[in-house]
């Protein structure tokens, strides 16, 4: 009898559990590796909802529509048939997880709500009360489970993934990883490995909303193996995270749809309790300088509006980095019926309630445009994504596939709200689905991949966690995370600027060597977290350089990456049409023919090398500079 | 200088015996358990000054919606991550929950709990997880407010362990397992298993098990109504013994 076919999924998130599920369905045996019970994976953080044209609010909304503002706010960068394909299939997708049991809010009527997300014009997010993140996991999770009691699905939970295992033609044969219990290494053959694993904000350290497991180790582990990275400079900083020191919250958008105020006392020694400052001590700079939006600019502006109120001006509230987010001013029982999510995080987090005193906020990493390079296949008749061919989300290395937010897929320069859900999802389906059909082509049989090449992974992932634990160095590794972390979102964060880069690049290279002279405090193996910890870490500060490298290389302001050396900003009071106008379209179309391409970041053995790729701009032709006024 | 004092039960694997260390950490306004966990991870000094292994514990998205950090504080089971230090009286006791097997200080394992979910069924058959061109039946808006309640279970265990019928020599499934199954029977098409769901709760360690304590609806951090699902289910399973033995009379 023939030995069925398996693949390997690393990651329980949307991602990864959507995957896994497609590939079961198809008929093939898989393993499904997690740090964690899958069920507390960072998907489960999603607040807001998720995107689908549906129309049911009387708003004519279109899928066109849809597609036209995921490209047109990711700046044109992201590959256009990929986008067209998630934007029509994301109805039927909804409904999907809607039959699996997921609560969506409903309305009058019984089907489901919509609500207005930001940099849209028309209601088309799908949302489950204030959790929507986790009940979509819970939605596919429940299908995972089923699977499992069936036998198609096996998992590892409390397993790292370390290394890809590739055979001598460099085709991905399976992974090595570890369990986090016994320390032991493992070898795990399959013939594709799927990479769903997720974020990596962590990178920026506990200025970040990501959760704690979002460290990026995984991706980067593989990308020193010969994969590549493409666009990690695209990192979107959310403008309103609330502060903590051990990591940021995200206070969502909503609060200053609703009317929240961003300000700063005037004068930067004004020590008083907000409360006590008088409005006209105050400055809300958001309303002054964007007269027309006011405290509702897109996310980047607000984020950078921020960053210069505090880094250039030097207004930051008690001198450091934060400002107020105010809704004092609303009626309480209003702002209680419409924000109460937000409400709730902040007094069970800070303690102190944002109905009587404003909140402190500062813009925080918040999500990963760039991640590693996927390939996809396009349908000349549809003009979208030839669905069921191999190369859809194939990484570089034949056999190995990403989905889910550590691929670069669907977000180009800058995140559509509500759009990290839709991706998660769409591009889990659509890697298990590839992967099924790459094992359908597959000739050879696994067991004939000679025994050496995983035993010799095995052996050096086991000398690396000798060199850890044997190695009695001076050097504290979460307190290098928190260098990490300041370092990358003071240098690499919100404002960019090439001298500041370069010296970025410098300083990681010297965090890496203090990343191999560690410390780690504990001899135990058993469940040593320290360990553990300490090898993801010498990942992240790896990630970081590919990050600072990609950003130091693109001399342009697009998205989430702002270099103010090289902006192009449309003259005041001129529209369409206007000479001046013009003047700035064809300068940004200048702009598009030198930067509109993908920045891709291989493993050198000097660190990342940089290359481009042209991006497929086959849907809609990047005629319209986007316009917030 | 102001402090922040701990005691925390400590145990080196599973097999181990547990011991307790105290710790103490600066004072800084703000800090959650996790957050002072992390700082007694940078530098592990007991109070006595001796250094020790870091604690082992659990967390991953410190926003009290992953499950990861229940722990047992001050003698009640909370997420570590969303219980304020300002707010406890010190010394503060952590303790790993008692009704799982310890692997390492504060960490236990939770498998069984997903292994009930699967003895229960907590799940909707779907043909496949493809688009079939429709979603699935309506829903009032008032069943959705009740079946939200119930869907934002995240698996934590603080409704198990001060759950007076639920431990490791025990069968019960517990009350989250429960109000999975009243979720899943609420479901317009996962309606159509639920006979078999109630079946599975009509078996050993089931429904009947439950003592009526009523401890799980106090401490759940997500206020799920745990004992109203019970009582519906309780209902539902006499209907089902009264089907089961004189056939379908509705």
């Amino acid at each position: 009898m023939k030995r069925p076919r398996k693949v390997i999924v690393i990651g329980g998130g949307l991602g990864g559990l959507w995957s896994a599920l497609r590939v079961a369905e198809a008929g093939f045996q898989v393993d499904l590796f997690s740090l964690f019970e899958v069920k507390r994976s960072h998907s489960a953080c999603a607040q807001g909802g998720i995107n689908a044209c549906f129309d049911t609010k009387g708003e004519r909304d279109s899928i066109w529509q849809h597609i036209v503002d995921t490209l047109k706010g990711g700046a044109y960068l992201a590959n256009q048939p990929p986008v067209k394909s998630m934007c029509e299939e994301a109805p039927g997708l909804i409904q999907t997880f809607e039959r699996m049991g997921v609560t969506f809010s409903r309305t009058a009527e019984g089907v489901m709500d919509l609500r207005l997300f930001g940099g849209v014009k028309n209601r088309r997010t799908v949302f489950a009360g204030a959790s929507t993140g986790q009940q979509l996991l819970y939605g596919v999770d429940q299908e995972v489970r089923r699977q499992e009691s069936l036998g198609r699905i096996q998992k590892y939970e409390w397993w790292e993934f370390l290394s890809l295992v590739l055979d001598g033609r460099d085709t991905c044969k399976g992974v090595t990883a570890m369990n986090l219990r016994t320390l032991e290494v493992k070898s795990f053959r399959a013939d594709a490995v799927i990479l769903a694993t997720g974020g990596m904000g962590q990178t920026y350290g506990h200025r970040s909303t990501n959760s704690t497991n979002s460290t990026g180790a995984a991706a980067c582990r593989a990308y020193r193996q010969g994969a590549w990275f493409a666009n990690t400079e695209f990192f979107q900083f959310h403008p309103t995270a609330m502060l903590g020191d051990d990591k940021t919250r995200l206070m969502s958008e909503a609060a200053r749809g609703e009317g929240g105020r961003i300000w700063v006392p005037q004068d930067p020694e004004d020590r008083r309790r907000p409360n006590d400052i008088p409005e006209q001590a105050r400055f809300y700079f958001l309303e002054e300088w964007f007269p027309s939006y006011g405290n509702t600019v897109p996310r980047d502006v607000a984020s950078r509006a921020i960053w210069r109120v505090v880094h250039e001006m030097g207004l930051g509230v008690d001198g450091e980095d934060k400002v107020y987010l105010d809704l004092t001013h609303l009626n309480p029982g209003f702002i209680e019926q419409r924000l109460h999510a937000i409400l709730d995080i902040y007094r069970k987090f800070h303690g102190s309630d944002p109905v009587h005193e404003p909140m402190e906020i500062y813009p925080s990493a918040h999500y990963a445009m760039g991640g590693l390079w996927v390939d996809f296949e396009k349908d000349e008749q549809t003009g979208g994504l030839k669905f069921g061919s191999q190369r859809n989300h194939a990484t570089n290395i034949p056999g190995l596939y990403a989905c889910g937010e550590c691929d670069y897929g669907y977000h180009g320069a800058n995140r559509l709200g509500a759009n990290s859900l839709l991706s998660a999802s769409f591009s889990g389906r659509v890697a298990g689905e590839s992967a099924a059909t790459y094992l359908l082509g597959l000739q050879d049989d696994l067991l004939s991949v000679p025994e050496q090449y995983y035993e010799s992974e095995i052996s050096r992932q086991q000398e690396i966690n000798r060199s850890l634990t044997e190695s009695h160095g001076t050097e504290n590794p979460y307190s290098l995370q928190r260098a990490l972390g300041n370092l990358m979102s003071s240098q690499v964060g919100v404002v960019r600027d090439n001298d500041k880069l370069r010296q970025a690049l410098e300083s990681l290279k010297e965090l890496e060597q203090r990343s191999m002279n560690i410390n780690l405090q504990e001899t135990s193996n058993w469940s040593n977290q320290g360990l553990v910890f300490s090898r993801q870490l010498q990942e992240m500060i790896r990630l970081g350089q590919v990050i600072t490298a990609s950003a130091l290389a693109r001399d342009e302001c697009r998205g989430a990456h702002y270099k103010p050396a090289f902006d192009l900003t449309i003259p005041e009071n001129t529209y369409p049409g206007d000479p001046a106008y013009e003047a700035y379209r064809q300068a940004w179309k200048r702009q598009n023919e030198d930067w509109l391409k993908t920045t891709i970041a291989s493993a050198g053995k000097d660190g990342p090398t940089i290359t481009y790729q042209p991006v497929d701009l086959s849907v809609l032709p990047p005629e319209e500079p986007r316009d917030y006024r | 200088m102001k402090t922040i004092q701990f005691q925390i039960r400590r145990q080196d694997d599973p097999y181990s015996p547990p011991y307790w260390e105290s710790f103490s950490i600066p004072f800084r306004k703000g800090h959650n358990v996790v957050s002072a966990l992390m700082v007694i991870r940078e530098n592990p000094v007991t109070r006595e000054g001796r250094r020790v292994d870091p604690v082992a514990w659990e967390f991953n998205c410190m926003e009290e919606v992953c499950g990861a950090c229940s722990m047992v504080i001050n003698g009640l089971p909370r997420q570590a991550c969303s219980t304020l230090v300002d707010n406890l009286d010190q010394p503060i006791r952590l303790e790993p929950l008692s009704k799982f097997p310890v692997i390492r200080d504060l960490m236990v394992d939770r498998s069984r709990i997903f292994t009930d979910l699967k003895r229960v069924r907590a799940w909707i058959e779907i043909d496949g997880a493809w688009n079939i061109h429709r979603g699935a039946p309506r829903v009032s808006p008032e069943a959705w407010k009740e079946n939200y309640l119930y869907s934002r279970c995240m698996s934590c265990g603080c409704c198990m362990e001060v759950c007076p019928q639920y431990g490791e020599d025990q069968t019960f499934v517990g009350p989250a397992t429960l109000a999975a199954v009243r979720l899943m029977n609420a479901h317009p098409t996962g309606s159509y298993h639920k006979t078999q769901r109630l079946h599975a709760i009509m078996a050993e360690g089931g429904l009947s098990d439950c003592g009526n304590a009523q401890n799980c609806v106090r401490v759940c951090p997500k206020q799920i109504p745990l004992t109203t699902a019970i009582g519906e289910l309780g209902r539902e399973v006499t209907l089902q013994m009264l089907r089961d033995l004189f056939g379908k009379s509705e």
